[in-house]
């Protein structure tokens, strides 16, 4: 039963850990809380869902095409809206607030677009089940938890092998710094909206998948872990998003099964609160980011 | 006198009027809460609550509904102080969320089904003495001594201190009388549409309210008016819009922080 409950729980998190990276990864180059990642989430999910109404391809097809519609639209983010307040030195939350705006924008798109109903993926994906011991484990939540593992693998060794990568981090260190040894920062930047939007994307096929509901609206309810999972693990650390994912997601799904089921999206907020009062800079938090 | 419709929208402007001053007065202190929805929420249900089905008169239901808002408000400024900037927003947000799920799962006020039923007590001149009592409050510590301690501690924190202003009573004063604001708005909401539903205080009515007091200018309560006027209006003003209004207003978000990110009153700083 536990160990059941812990592997809901890292499948879960895994999806978190996806959306609190792309916080993250933003957070590390711009020190900026993108607050329209989670309006970015819910398009790729929905976009991943009409590819496979229309192609009847699986979810492989709906997780890339996902991924590619949501990087276009981060990228479009930053050109058109953060982009220009940067380039006028505004206050230091103006570019926040824009995101605001847009997400809010995105989100009423969405709904005109797909309508405010729920929808969920066809179901030819669900399929078998093994029995493990005292585990159960679906097809479905092998593609979830091997998506995002191997998406999480690749970004380490993007960030940690590729010459992209290791500018990504130089630009996140300082951006003066890395300009100046010739760093181009503003595609670094170009670049990390689109791989951080792309992850948002995927994950939101996968929560697609695992809820088999997606509506307009989940934008904010999942954004809001993405970030709560980003703020334990602390701003703009990649490692601590994957980690703060994974807590945030065994801690929720272990509250439903042995305390109260209905209030499971309030657990992960009382764990960020106690995080915040005890440990503001989160759990592997550096105080060089703390002004944000 | 005047029709209805228009009795409406000047009752919807002064309601909104009173929930800006609730994002304005913490915004003054530089704690920006993007969670004023949920103490807006406390108050809308304890005061429908307590009209409903105890039959308080309204004035105390409202104040009681402000202050039991204001309280939770004070409990919530505590760990504010030693956050600021995105953590308080992050901070802030998670309180809004985790309050609408209370609501959603409280079964005495009708969980997710709502609380209908609410007596129709605010009439136009209640709301306008409302609003105007609180601009009455927010004009007062301008002038003030503590008006001029909130000054300080948005402009300087540390120099404020050194000057002997006590922080923390300023930052969780302001940020539970800004709860306490939020309360009685919420409450006079509850007793205006008759019927409250814990989607109504959701991350939009938060960003709402946000809105309201970014478009107007962070820095004047004057500019918080001006912004809760606006958006409470200019949707009527321009038909047609009605339908993608919140599209309206975050695109107008994005312009403004732009073109002119300090609001439409209030100083370049």
């Amino acid at each position: 039963m536990l160990m059941q409950q812990i592997l809901n729980g890292v499948m879960l998190g895994s999806t978190y850990a996806l959306i609190a990276l792309g916080y993250t990864l933003v957070f590390g180059v711009l020190h900026l809380v993108h607050l329209a990642h989670g309006e970015v989430f819910m398009i790729g999910a929905f976009v991943g869902l009409q590819v496979v109404l229309w192609s009847g391809g699986g979810s492989l097809l709906a997780i890339v095409a996902a991924s590619v519609a949501a990087a276009v639209i981060g990228m479009l983010i930053y050109l058109l809206t953060i982009r220009p307040i940067l380039a006028r030195k505004g206050h230091f939350l103006a570019p926040m607030i824009s995101t605001i705006g847009i997400g809010i924008v995105l989100q009423e798109v969405a709904t005109r677009t797909f309508g405010a109903e729920q929808v969920g993926f066809p179901n030819r994906l669900e399929a078998t089940a093994w029995h493990i011991g005292p585990v159960t484990v679906t097809s479905v939540q092998l593609i979830i938890l091997s998506v995002s593992l191997g998406l999480m693998a690749a970004l380490h060794i993007f960030v940690t092998r590729s010459r992209m990568g290791m500018a990504m981090r130089a630009a996140a260190e300082s951006s003066v710094i890395s300009h100046t040894l010739g760093i181009r920062t503003d595609r670094i930047i170009l670049l990390t909206f689109a791989i951080a939007s792309a992850l948002g994307g995927a994950a939101g096929v996968l929560v697609g998948l695992s809820f088999n509901a997606i509506t307009p609206y989940m934008g904010v309810d999942m954004g809001i872990k993405g970030l709560a999972a980003m703020l334990l693990g602390g701003l703009g650390n990649i490692y601590g998003a994957m980690i703060g994912g994974m807590v945030i997601g065994v801690v929720e799904v272990i509250s439903v099964a042995y305390l109260a089921s209905s209030y499971r999206d309030a657990f992960a907020f009382i764990v960020i609160i106690a995080v915040l009062a005890i440990r503001p800079r989160g759990i592997f938090g550096s105080t060089h980011h703390v002004e944000g | 006198m005047i029709d209805h419709y228009t009795e409406s929208i000047l009752i919807f402007t002064c309601i909104n009027i009173v929930l800006a001053i609730s994002l304005y007065l913490p915004v003054s202190a530089g704690l920006l809460s993007l969670g004023q929805g949920g103490f807006m929420a406390i108050g809308a249900y304890l005061s429908a609550y307590m009209t409903t089905n105890y039959g308080w008169p309204f004035e105390v239901a409202l104040v009681a509904g402000g202050l039991a808002a204001g309280f939770i408000g004070l409990i919530v400024g505590i760990p504010a102080l030693r956050i600021k900037g995105v953590y308080l927003i992050i901070m802030t947000m998670g309180f809004g969320e985790i309050v609408r799920v209370f609501f959603l799962n409280f079964e005495p006020t009708g969980s997710a089904s709502g609380l209908g039923g609410i007596p129709h007590y605010t009439t136009l001149p209640v709301a306008a003495f409302v609003a105007a009592l609180f601009l009455f409050l927010c004009f007062q510590i301008r002038g003030s001594r503590i008006g001029r301690a909130i000054q300080a501690v948005r402009e300087d924190e540390l120099a404020a201190e050194v000057v002997g202003i006590n922080l923390t009573r300023i930052k969780v004063g302001v940020f539970g009388l800004g709860a306490f604001t939020a309360g009685v708005g919420g409450g006079l909401y509850a007793h205006y549409a008759m019927f409250i539903e814990p989607a109504q205080f959701g991350f939009h009515r938060s960003a709402e309210i946000f809105i309201m007091v970014v478009l107007g200018g962070m820095g004047n309560f004057l500019g918080a008016t001006l912004g809760a006027i606006a958006v409470t209006v200019l949707p009527e003003l321009l038909r047609g819009l009605q339908e993608w209004r919140m599209t309206f207003f975050g695109t107008l978000l994005v312009i403004m922080m732009i073109v002119r990110p300090w609001g439409l009153i209030g100083a370049q700083r």
